[in-house]
Order: C-alpha cells, then sequence, then structure tokens
C-alpha cells in the first residue's frame, strides 16, 4: 500500500471540532438536568422527604413503618369481561404485599399514622407482575407533583424557628387550591382503629384493556369485609407504638382477613389525570375478586422490604393513564429504592434496618 | 497478513447503525432518570433498545473477529495508535457490559424485565439487595465512562478527517476501491 503524504489541515479546525464534542456534551448535561432545569425533579422530592426526619439509611424515604402481609387474590367471573390481565383469568394468585404508615420515621408510633397504604405485588403464572400501592385517603392531597412538593416543601421545619412557616403553606394553597379539599378530609375524616376494617383506595386512575381492545377508565379500591370502627380519640391516645401490628397479628390469628377489589367507573367528563378529584360515588362499580390476607411478618427480614411497589408494573391488560402523580410516584419509589439499596448494599443500613441481607 | 483498506460493509453498517443506538440509549437514559413524568415510556424504549445493542455487539465482535480491521496509519505516533486500540476495546466491553448490567441489577432489585407488554426476560441474578445497590449505580457511572469514551472516539475521528487527513475516517464511511 502505498500512500501519497497526505496533505495535512490547518490546526484552526481544532476550533469546530472541540466546538462539536462540547456541544454534545452541553446536550447530554443539559437533557441529564445538571443546568437549566426549572422543574421539580424526583431527586428533589425524595430529598424532601429526607428533610422531614432524621436520616433513616436502608429505609424507604417515606412510608418508611411497615409490615409484610401475605395471601391471595381470586377474581370474580366479571372481572375477566374487563381485562385480559392474567390476574382476573386465573383462579387464585399469591399475593405479597405491604402495609405503612406515612413518614420516614420506621419507628415511629401507630397513633400518629392519620392515614395508612396498602401496596401489593400479585405475580400470575404466565410470569407477569401487578404492583400497586393504595392508601387510606379517599383522593390525593394535589392536582400534580408541583403541588404535592410544594405542600411538603412548606411543611418543612424553618430554620429559624424550627417550626412550619405559616405564611409558606398560605402560598401554597394559593398556587394549588384543591391542596385544601385535603386538609379539611384530614380534620374530619374518623381513623379506623384497625389495619383490618381499613379501605384503601388506588386514588389514580387506570385503564382497563378487555379482549376487543376497549379500554375503560377506572379507579380502584380496596373494600374491607371487617366492619368499620372508629378509633376513640382517647384509646388513640394511649395505644402502643405497634397497636397497629398487634391487632393484625390478633386478627389473623383468628382467621383470615379479607377485602373486596372494586372498580369504579368513570363517567364521560370525569377527571381521569386529577387524582385530587374524586369521581362522585354514583359511578357504576364492579366487584372484581377478592383479597384475603393469611400471614402478617416483620418487615425486617420480611420478603416485601427489598421490593419496590412501583404502580408503573402493571400486567398486559392494564395500562397507565397519564395522570401526573402516578408517573410521579413511580419515578421518586425508583429514587427512594436506588438509594435506600444502596446504603443497604455500603453497609450504611443500622442492623435490623429491615433488608433480609 | 493481508489487512483490507477498509471496514467491511457489515462493519460499517454496525458502526453507524450502533452509533445511533447507543447515543440514544445513553440520552434516554439520562433523561428517564430525572423525569418525573416520562419516566416509564423512557424505560419501555431503554430496556428493548439495550437487549438490541447487545445482540448486534455479539454480531459486531463476530465480524471484528473474523475480519481484521484495516491498519492505522504507520506514521500515527505512538501515543494516539496506543489510545486508538484502548479506547476501541472499552467500547467494545462496554457495548457488552451495558447491556448485561442493566439486565443483571433489574433481576437483582427484583423487577420484572419487560421488553414488550407481556414479554419478559428470565432474571440472570437472585433477588438481592446487595447487588441491586452495587450494580445500579455501576450502571450510571460506566454511562458516563461510555459517554466521555464516545466523545473520545468523536473527537479523535474528526481529527483524522479535518487535520491528519489519513484516511482513517474515511475507512469506516466508504467501502474503498477493493468493493
Amino acid at each position: 500500500m502505498s500512500t501519497p503524504r497526505p496533505h495535512r489541515g490547518s490546526l484552526v479546525l481544532l476550533l469546530p471540532i472541540v466546538l462539536i464534542v462540547a456541544l454534545v456534551a452541553l446536550l447530554f448535561a443539559w437533557i441529564g438536568g445538571w443546568f437549566g432545569g426549572k422543574g421539580v425533579t424526583p431527586q428533589a422530592m425524595a430529598n424532601t422527604a429526607e428533610a422531614s426526619g432524621s436520616p433513616q439509611p436502608g429505609f424507604r424515604r417515606a412510608h418508611s413503618k411497615g409490615i409484610c402481609i401475605i395471601g391471595s387474590f381470586e377474581p370474580t367471573p366479571a372481572a375477566a369481561q374487563l381485562s385480559t390481565a392474567r390476574v382476573f383469568a386465573q383462579a387464585s394468585t399469591p399475593v405479597l404485599g405491604r402495609f405503612s404508615n406515612p413518614g420516614n420515621d420506621p419507628h415511629a408510633p401507630d397513633n400518629k399514622a392519620a392515614v395508612r397504604g396498602m401496596a401489593l405485588q400479585l405475580k400470575t403464572d404466565d410470569g407477569q407482575e401487578w404492583r400497586m400501592a393504595m392508601n387510606s385517603f379517599p383522593f390525593f392531597a394535589s392536582s400534580t407533583p408541583e403541588g404535592f412538593q410544594a405542600l411538603n416543601v412548606a411543611r418543612l421545619p424553618d430554620s429559624a424557628t424550627g417550626k412550619p412557616d405559616p405564611e409558606k403553606m398560605k402560598a401554597v394553597l394559593v398556587k394549588h387550591p384543591e391542596i385544601a379539599n385535603f386538609m379539611a378530609w384530614s380534620k374530619s375524616a374518623p381513623t379506623p382503629d384497625s389495619l383490618a376494617n381499613t379501605r384503601f383506595n388506588g386514588v389514580n386512575a387506570f385503564r382497563l384493556v378487555d379482549a376487543e381492545g376497549r379500554e375503560r377508565a377506572v379507579r380502584w379500591s380496596m373494600r374491607p369485609h371487617a366492619p368499620f370502627v372508629a378509633a376513640e380519640p382517647e384509646r388513640l391516645k394511649n395505644a402502643g407504638r405497634d397497636f397497629l401490628a398487634e391487632d393484625l397479628d390478633r386478627r389473623l390469628a383468628a382467621g383470615p382477613l379479607e377485602w373486596d377489589m372494586v372498580m369504579q367507573f368513570a363517567a364521560p367528563g370525569d377527571p381521569i389525570e386529577d387524582p385530587s378529584k374524586p369521581w362522585p360515588d354514583t359511578r357504576p362499580e364492579t366487584k372484581v375478586g377478592t383479597l384475603t390476607l393469611v400471614r402478617a411478618q416483620a418487615q425486617a427480614g420480611g420478603p416485601c422490604f427489598d421490593l419496590n411497589f412501583d404502580p408503573l408494573i402493571l400486567p398486559k391488560g392494564i395500562v397507565a393513564t397519564d395522570d401526573p402523580v402516578l408517573h410521579a410516584r413511580s419515578a421518586v419509589y425508583s429514587v427512594s429504592f436506588n438509594r435506600r439499596e444502596r446504603e443497604i448494599s455500603q453497609g450504611q443500613a443500622r442492623s435490623g434496618s429491615g433488608s433480609a441481607q | 497478513m493481508n489487512r483490507p483498506s477498509h471496514f467491511n460493509l457489515l462493519a460499517r453498517v454496525l458502526h453507524w447503525s450502533m452509533a445511533v443506538a447507543i447515543l440514544a440509549m445513553l440520552f434516554v437514559g439520562a433523561a428517564m432518570v430525572v423525569s418525573l413524568r416520562y419516566r416509564e415510556v423512557l424505560i419501555d424504549l431503554h430496556r428493548p433498545l439495550g437487549l438490541a445493542i447487545l445482540l448486534l455487539a455479539i454480531v459486531r465482535l463476530a465480524n471484528r473477529l473474523r475480519h481484521p480491521p484495516p491498519p492505522l496509519p504507520a506514521d500515527l505516533p505512538r501515543i494516539q495508535a496506543l489510545a486508538a486500540t484502548a479506547s476501541h476495546w472499552l467500547l467494545y466491553g462496554l457495548m457488552f457490559a451495558m447491556p448485561v448490567i442493566g439486565w443483571a441489577m433489574l433481576s437483582a432489585g427484583a423487577y420484572p424485565v419487560e421488553l414488550f407488554s407481556g414479554v419478559h426476560l428470565p432474571p440472570i441474578l437472585p433477588h438481592s439487595p446487595v447487588l441491586y445497590g452495587f450494580l445500579r449505580p455501576l450502571h450510571g457511572v460506566l454511562a458516563y465512562v461510555l459517554f466521555f469514551t464516545i466523545l473520545a472516539h468523536l473527537g479523535a475521528a474528526l481529527f483524522h478527517a479535518w487535520i491528519r487527513r489519513d484516511g482513517v475516517f474515511e475507512q469506516m464511511t466508504t467501502g474503498g476501491k477493493s468493493e
């Protein structure tokens, strides 16, 4: 191979080369949020949850206190008409789940838990999974993740006074007026005296897809068979730190606990993408199955601890809506999961943190 | 050994299609971890695209081993030749490592490895918080290593094309006279 000596280009051409490389790098940094990002990020939301209390390495950033639950789900015949999800065709699906208290303190007293969570993982025989994360509130605090983030920032103690600044909260309510509905609900709603008689609501809307490809917008809830009993404020005040888990164990020792899974269908014009606006109770509903819990287990060393109950892990036949809060929950849970598993991996989590490792 | 003057057609097609795919993958990855709204759509793209890159990387490595690449110019300074060889093998290593680590970390995190609605890959690791907590940050760090290696590769390619004008860039853009 004899090639003539090439005619070299001027070194001035280094300039466009450097420019091109720098532009690609800048574009990458911008996409990755290193600069110029004005919106709320999942990282910022996880940071706010962390700032609400003392650091709890290895634990979830929110809903840190919890109990693992084990049981099964049996669908009704009506369910298979609504969605092709295998969980509605299979006779029974094993369930692994978790009850939780809000906040970032994994040892908080149960009588401070005004709302409670129920997360479930259903794995069917075709290898598909459905994870859901429900709450005892009937609707979400805010229409948007931005509103929820503003609310949580306003709840943080002010550095000067050590208490939340009421002026900041007022400003948040002006900008996100729907939050007032949630505050009114939390002030007036009676707290059930047990997890067994607590109703849990999916809050976010999803779409069920049937065999013909027809889609129906739904919100689901788990309605307990155990009758509702409101906790008496006096007894609640003196209740033990873990009275919810103790009560659950006592009830499960006597027999399984059941919830009806009910789908509520949106009517045309109902706000599908706004979880702060419940649909009227008069909307048609269908019971799609029964959730039966047979066993509870401490989250420390339990099978639910190192699972991310990401509400966007959905089986074929159930799809997400554009509800921005639903998508934000998935994003923030992922950040929380990444942070805590990293802490566990690096040995920063205290013993008894809850991880099985 | 009889070395060709240019990369063969398969190598060139794989190089340019994978260049697009890998750059898209890096940008999708960077965007999805900070997105409050588009994580789901981006991750639904990230997983199948990652598997496609892994499969293409296997074809590419096989082709590379069977068809030796054209030589670098004899007058290329030793340090540049060394950097070229090292960065090429680093790129190959990361092309394999990134999808495999992604698959492994999802397995260790007990996530379903969904390619398309209803189509899953089996886990390649048991559920392990310790492994997930190690592999997930590793996936992010190596993504940056890959990105910076690609930037260096791009800068070097343009340096060969515009300043050295030694035909190295054309080895990957044209088939040469022999084809």
